[in-house]
């Protein structure tokens, strides 16, 4: 037999399955959290996290913690695309639980669908943790009756990252302050950043942007309430004036002029890196990574501490406690272990996750940090600036991706696929909207 | 010469069941040893198929009838709306019509091409077992491997395939943005990976077709192409049927290529190649969460599938027999008399 029919056998399989153990497993209260401190108890235990990517948490890292606490044994279970860990998450939260990690990552994104299941979690609101980060980065982490379910990690602050040698060519200053300058320092904007585009280009082959769909999601960031009232009702697309806004900028000649017209992660944006395709790209922190990987032999790239529209927010993680977790309350310890300020910045040091808690910021092994690549930019500096420009914390509620597509959908056919102008390609997002049927 | 043996055996049976006076409780155990035994012998696989294959597409009924969500789980008996809301998704129209459209690209030349293949590695070749492992390779390569190396050479601007393509004068494809250029894409994937190994079922069929029958096909006059028409395909109609329907089957639940064919996976902006196990797959599993829903596209897709295999497997019998009789038919039974003839000799 073919292997995609086995595929649709153990897809209906899996359907059938997760339903069946969710019904059979609803009926079940989360087990009530143990009283009392569990690693006092001599008990030996091993826990479990589940993380993706690269967290920065090595075995020595890890090893840190049994010096402490002896009779634990922490394991560490890694998943090589985040998707993956999602779909093992939601597949076995739905099953009631079992198979979980003690300590679970997640993506800020998964966020708007997991809070809605806040009781599958334990919640990990307590006193040692209290002020550890800044509220953007909790706010999406608690329910609606202030439950705690996650513990920030790592945070996405957005910088600009340039190609200082195209820069140079086009005639545009280079030193990453004057960059900064340029770009409007303490007040840039996006109209400013589009007008130096716009002087860029005149200039120079290469695009000012990679993306539309990018500056984009650089925007909506910016929204308090972008697609959802914050009770969570969504707002009607056609009426949504705020994002029609954004959306007629991005999509509009001026702005369009400045753009690569690639789709980020494509195989042409990843080709593009090495041939001077753009200039200048919305960066969080994590982005120096991808932007390492892609430009093996360009040496031109810098990072300029300075974000149109004020600050800006793009990713991060939490750890969670699932509730039905055996040893849960030796796992939240744990959890706020790893998230301590102290550790993360070894796991910044380690992987260069940008530590979410206010008080890393100021340690020196960060504030000294450079990138070799970035031509030594104090990436622990600006990160941390950006850090803390950071003032809005944008609402996304259950529906947010799905209706974020429709119009991420519409710049990609404008922007990308070039198949339809701006009016239609919104037409499109209507459609797709109302198809949603929310 | 098993293929004309007369089927006389029979006639020793029948007189064979005679009575005896008592019938002790051994025998008795040994006649259910003869009745039952078989059953038991390949109940495994009836249980293994019931508990993953019945069961399952009896629940997604189950589940399709009820608002369910991923994690939420069972919500109201909601009768049939999933179902009118899939028939009102715009998505799911746009992905039967890719769906379709894939499996007419992929499967028509994935067949036609495994047969040729097939008669050609069943001529007398040097290095046979190297060419047969050769064309079962690009099957031992995992699908989503497959489709990040044709993502490569099927990129717009930077692809392989465009700059082949430009060094001839022809303008780039727009393979991700341009319908029918994606499905051309993904079936180039699927058949990258099926046509060999369709080939080398073809090949075992072929191998089993009587050796006698091609030297009388020699012997009457016909070339390697008239032999191939008249002796090989009729021979290997079972086979063919065989292909046909799996291909179908799966053909019509392409998944992974078009997941991987773009970093989304949600089938492009305007929904171009998106096939209806991954709007399957979107509903249920990312953005909606939405499992009564998908599981409703599943039975969809599970009538769609027994529709089209159920048309299939008429066709390629229409066809096979079509081919067999006439000419082909002649020269089989002339060399059945030749072989008779031989063998009474």
């Amino acid at each position: 037999m073919r292997k995609t029919t086995r595929k649709f056998l153990a897809a209906t399989a899996g359907v059938a399955s997760i339903a069946l153990l969710a019904t059979a497993c609803s009926s079940d209260d989360p087990k009530p959290a143990s009283t009392g401190d569990a690693t006092k108890d001599s008990k030996p235990i091993t826990l479990t996290v589940a993380t993706f990517n690269n967290f920065g948490y090595t075995d020595e890292l890890l090893a840190e913690y049994t010096k402490t606490h002896p009779n634990v044994t922490v394991k560490q279970t890694v998943a090589a695309k985040s998707e993956d860990a999602r779909t093992n998450l939601t597949t076995k939260l739905a099953a009631g639980g079992a198979g979980l990690a003690d300590v679970e990552a997640i993506e800020i994104d998964w966020l708007p669908e997991l809070i809605q299941s806040s009781d599958k979690f334990l919640d990990l609101n307590s006193d040692e943790v209290e002020g550890r980060w800044l509220e953007f980065k909790t706010k999406p982490a608690t329910a609606a009756d202030g439950k705690l379910i996650g513990y920030g990690t790592d945070v996405g602050p957005e910088a600009i990252c340039y190609r200082s040698d195209l820069f140079e060519a086009a005639g545009l200053p280079t030193d990453p302050a004057e960059v900064a300058e340029l770009l409007g320092g303490d007040g840039a904007t996006w109209d400013k950043y589009f007008e130096v585009g716009k002087t860029f280009v005149d200039k120079s082959e290469s695009a000012w942007f990679d993306s539309a769909n990018a500056i984009y999601q650089g925007m909506v960031n910016q929204l308090e309430a972008a697609y959802e009232n914050t009770d969570g009702t969504p707002i009607p697309l056609a009426e949504n004036d705020q994002v029609k806004g954004l959306y007629e900028t991005v999509t509009g000649a001026q702005v369009q002029e400045l753009s690569a017209h690639l789709g980020q992660w494509s195989e042409d944006w990843t080709a593009s890196f090495q041939k001077n395709g753009f200039a200048t790209m919305l960066c969080p922190a994590w982005m120096t990574g991808p932007i390492e990987q892609n430009s093996g032999g360009i040496t031109g790239w810098n990072i300029a501490d300075v974000f149109p529209g004020g600050g800006g927010n793009w990713g991060g993680s939490y750890l969670t406690v699932p509730a039905a977790g055996a040893n849960a309350e030796a796992a939240k310890e744990l959890a706020a272990w790893l998230t301590s300020p102290e550790i993360q910045v070894k796991a910044f040091l380690n992987a260069g996750t940008f530590p979410s808690q206010t008080e890393a910021l100021t340690d020196p092994a960060l504030t000294d940090a450079k990138n070799d690549f970035f031509n030594n930019a104090p990436v622990g500096t600006i990160f941390g600036n950006r850090y803390k420009a950071i003032k809005v914390t944008p609402f996304k509620g259950p529906n947010y991706f799905s209706i974020h597509q429709t119009v991420g959908d519409a710049i990609t056919k404008v922007d990308v696929d070039k198949s339809a102008d701006s009016a239609a390609a919104w037409q499109g997002a209507l459609d797709a909207f109302n198809a949603l049927g929310l | 010469m098993s293929v004309q043996s007369p089927v006389e055996p029979e006639s020793d049976l029948a007189p064979a069941p005679r009575q005896p006076r008592r019938v002790g409780f051994s025998q008795t155990l040994s006649r259910w040893d003869v009745k039952v035994s078989p059953y038991l012998y390949i109940s495994p696989f009836f249980i293994l198929f019931f508990i993953t294959g019945l069961f399952p597409i009896l629940y997604t009924g189950y589940v399709s009838v009820h608002k369910w969500q991923l994690l939420q789980g069972q919500g109201d008996f909601v009768g049939f709306d999933n179902y009118v809301d899939v028939f009102k998704q715009k998505d799911f129209w746009l992905s039967l019509r890719n769906t379709l459209s894939i499996f007419v690209i992929s499967a028509v030349p994935q067949v036609i091409a495994a047969i040729l293949i097939a008669a050609f590695l069943d001529q007398n070749l040097r290095a046979k077992t190297f060419w047969r492992m050769g064309v079962l390779l690009p099957y031992v390569v995992a699908p989503v491997a497959v489709g990040l190396i044709f993502g490569r050479l099927f990129a717009d601007q930077s692809g392989l395939i465009n700059a082949w393509l430009g060094a001839f004068g022809i303008d780039p494809v727009r393979w991700h943005v341009d319908p029918l250029a994606s499905h051309i894409a993904i079936a180039t994937m699927v058949n990258f990976r099926w046509t060999g190994y369709n080939a080398l079922i073809f090949l075992a069929a072929m191998q089993a077709v009587p050796r006698e029958l091609y030297e009388a096909a020699i012997i009457d006059g016909a070339g390697r192409v008239r032999s191939f028409f008249s002796v090989t395909i009729p021979q290997i109609r079972a086979t063919v049927l065989f292909v046909v329907i799996t291909s179908t089957i799966g053909g019509l639940q392409i998944f992974d290529e078009p997941r991987v064919f773009d970093s989304a996976g949600a089938g492009g902006a305007s929904r171009q190649w998106l096939t209806t196990t991954l709007y399957l797959y979107n509903t249920g599993w990312s953005g909606q969460y939405n499992l009564g829903r998908a599981a409703a596209i599943a039975w969809l897709l599970f009538v769609l599938i027994l529709v089209i295999g159920l048309v299939n497997f008429a066709l390629t019998q229409r066809i096979a027999s079509g081919s067999s009789s006439g000419p082909g038919k002649k020269v089989k039974r002339q060399s059945k008399r030749y072989d008779s003839n031989r063998t009474s000799a």
